[in-house]
């Protein structure tokens, strides 16, 4: 295998007739229910063929079939997270911590072949627990879908702008 | 505190116990970087990181700067201090890449992969008595690499990596034989392509970087630590029944191997890539898993069934663990201030494998560990929670569990005391040799 950094692929896309605004009201329903601790909510904004990818600081253009990423979950996986994130065994997290989840410069890019919806944003996270103050910046690379009447998340791709993830020690809440 | 005054150890009574300043005190961590990260052989990287000709990758260990590449004119692993001889800016700016020539952007000075100075600007103004050949990069005193795991140390008088590395040798063999049954039986021909480093064992692309604020001997504790996996992990293992596994607690075996180092052998309810399918999988890696199970069983006897069947926390003294359990992570702790730590985790693969195999590794692995998994950051929550508490005014630590225990134990504590009077050794011959 290669060691080379590889490069993201972008799909061909066409335009689409979802609109910014309805991309923005997912999203800032997303954060809110992510900074209430309303994760079994949260977990319905998904599709059933979620993807919820964080590559690590160092290869933001990861491939998550090979290589190392922090987080690559399914709807399995995700489902999984929530049930971690609601248990007052998770010791990183219990107390909750409180976070504010930003999102801005949203764009929507069109849609593809199977009339999934592109868009970025960008975010800003923070987390305050205890003593830590944390702060996660990047890119948000998103997919949505129509089911029925509403636009649900089918992926997020979340790539961090930190070169390193030190000095905090975890990503333990959703970004 | 006197160095032998840190250990408080009651035989008849079964007692151990270590002062909790070792984990504040700035004296004592500048004395652990000049008695025991100066002289001992620290882990630095994979051969496989740099497979090619010019390939490099910078480092930081023991608190030093440094970066590795692969010559251009030998193929061998050449490791440096990351300073230009000049007047010390670091010259390799970036994580890794491939370079001919590596050129410091203050004067432009510029040295081959071989670290020989080969371009000084306007070098007549340094008068004719000016030898180049003095002022190549300055390599590191001893680099050694051992089945693909690259150690540097920074006493010319070290003893030879094998015979440092001890009882962890036939650990690292067997894991890596491991491996070569498992890439022969992945690979279509395929592997590694020609022209640079091969080995049956490869670095996955990716790193999990992160920063604890505890001191580092607490992650030591914690990575060979088989008592806390219940509590502090319970969310875990919840997962892992709602995934429909079996759970049961792990049993397993401790075992001193010289040096300081260190093994923990366990069985696990969690699958394992190489080689044990479990229902967290899903079933489309079922029948591989149990086919390269089967092989590495026949090639390599009751070795092969340790292999596939059981976990390992490998620890070698005193920056490096092998985690070889929900998937082999290479752990690599970096002590950068007394209540700070850096560590860095790579993923270690066959170096061919098969799609489905691979996937169930990539999602084994951060399930688990790493920084966004679903145990890691409970440990990390731990370790700094035990670092608040160094500051509570109780003094001592306590590391007694299995003191009387005839085989120890994975759940028992003597591989910590082991690894504290190893530490208390380093510190305490150190201050012995005269200074000046």
């Amino acid at each position: 295998m290669s060691r080379e950094a590889p490069v993201l692929e972008r799909p061909e896309l066409r335009p689409t007739d979802v609109t910014r605004a309805e991309v923005e009201d997912l999203l800032y329903l997303e954060a809110a229910l992510l900074d209430e601790w309303r994760m079994e909510e949260w977990l319905e904004l998904w599709t059933d063929d979620a993807e919820y990818v964080v590559p690590t600081n160092d290869n933001p253009n990861a491939d998550p079939d090979n290589d190392l990423m922090y987080i690559n979950h399914d709807h399995r996986l995700l489902k999984g997270l929530v049930v971690r994130l609601l248990s007052v065994r998770a010791h990183r997290e219990y107390p909750w911590s409180k976070t504010r989840h930003m999102v801005t410069n949203v764009r929507v890019l069109g849609e593809d072949g199977e009339g999934v919806v592109h868009a970025e944003a960008a975010f800003l996270v923070w987390r305050y627990r205890l003593r830590d103050a944390d702060s996660y910046v990047g890119r948000y690379d998103l997919r949505f879908r129509r089911v029925g009447s509403e636009l649900r998340l089918k992926g997020k791709r979340v790539t961090l702008d930190a070169w390193t993830l030190a000095p905090y020690g975890a990503i333990s809440i959703v970004l | 505190m006197d160095f032998a005054d840190l250990i408080v150890e009651r035989e008849e009574e079964g007692y151990f116990a270590y002062h909790r300043s070792a984990l504040t005190s700035e004296a004592i961590h500048r004395a652990e970087l000049e008695r025991i990260f100066n002289r001992c052989w620290l882990y630095l990287g994979h051969e496989s990181e740099i497979p090619q000709p010019g390939d490099f990758a910078r480092r930081t260990v023991g608190t030093r700067p440094l970066f590795f590449v692969r010559s251009q004119t030998t193929g061998d692993v050449r490791v440096f201090a990351n300073s230009c001889t000049h007047r010390g800016a670091t010259i390799c700016r970036r994580d890794r890449g491939n370079a001919k020539t590596f050129q410091c952007f203050y004067h432009a000075w510029t040295f081959d992969s071989d670290g020989s100075l080969i371009g000084v600007p306007d070098e007549e103004g340094y008068g004719p008595r000016f030898d180049k050949t003095q002022f190549g990069l300055v390599p590191v005193p001893r680099m050694e690499s051992y089945r693909g795991l690259v150690f540097i140390s920074f006493d010319p008088d070290v003893e030879d990596l094998v015979d440092y590395l001890a009882g962890a040798r036939e650990y690292i063999d067997a894991m890596t034989d491991a491996a070569e049954v498992a890439a022969a039986f992945a690979a279509n021909g395929g592997g590694a392509s020609g022209g640079g480093w091969s080995g049956p064992l490869q670095v996955l692309r990716g790193t999990h970087r992160y920063g604890i604020k505890a001191n580092w001997k607490l992650l030591v504790e914690n990575s060979f630590d088989g008592y806390h996996l219940g509590p502090t992990h319970a969310t875990y293992f919840q997962f892992l029944k709602d995934q429909n596994v079996e759970v049961s607690p792990s049993t397993g075996s401790m075992r001193l191997l010289g040096n300081g180092h260190a093994v923990i052998e366990y069985t696990g309810s969690w699958g394992r890539p190489v080689a044990r399918w479990a229902s967290q999988f899903g079933e489309s890696s079922r029948a591989q898993l149990d086919a390269l199970r089967e092989r590495i069983i026949g090639e390599l006897g009751d070795t092969g069934y340790r292999m596939a069947e059981l976990n390992r926390n490998l620890y070698i003294y005193p920056n490096l663990f092998v985690m070889d359990n929900n998937a082999t992570a290479l752990r690599v702790i970096e002590p950068t201030a007394p209540e700070y730590m850096e560590v860095a985790q790579y993923e270690l693969a066959p170096s061919s494998e098969d799609p489905t195999v691979r996937k169930v590794r990539l999602e084994s692995y951060v399930t688990f560990a790493g920084p966004g998994g679903l145990a890691t950051p409970d440990d990390v929550e731990a370790l700094e929670s035990c670092q608040q508490g160094a500051h509570s005014g109780v003094e001592w630590s306590l590391l007694s569990r299995g003191y009387f225990s005839e085989e120890p134990p994975m759940s028992g504590e003597l591989q910590m005391r082991s690894f504290w009077r190893r530490w208390q050794d380093q510190l305490t011959v150190g201050s012995l040799v005269p200074s000046g």
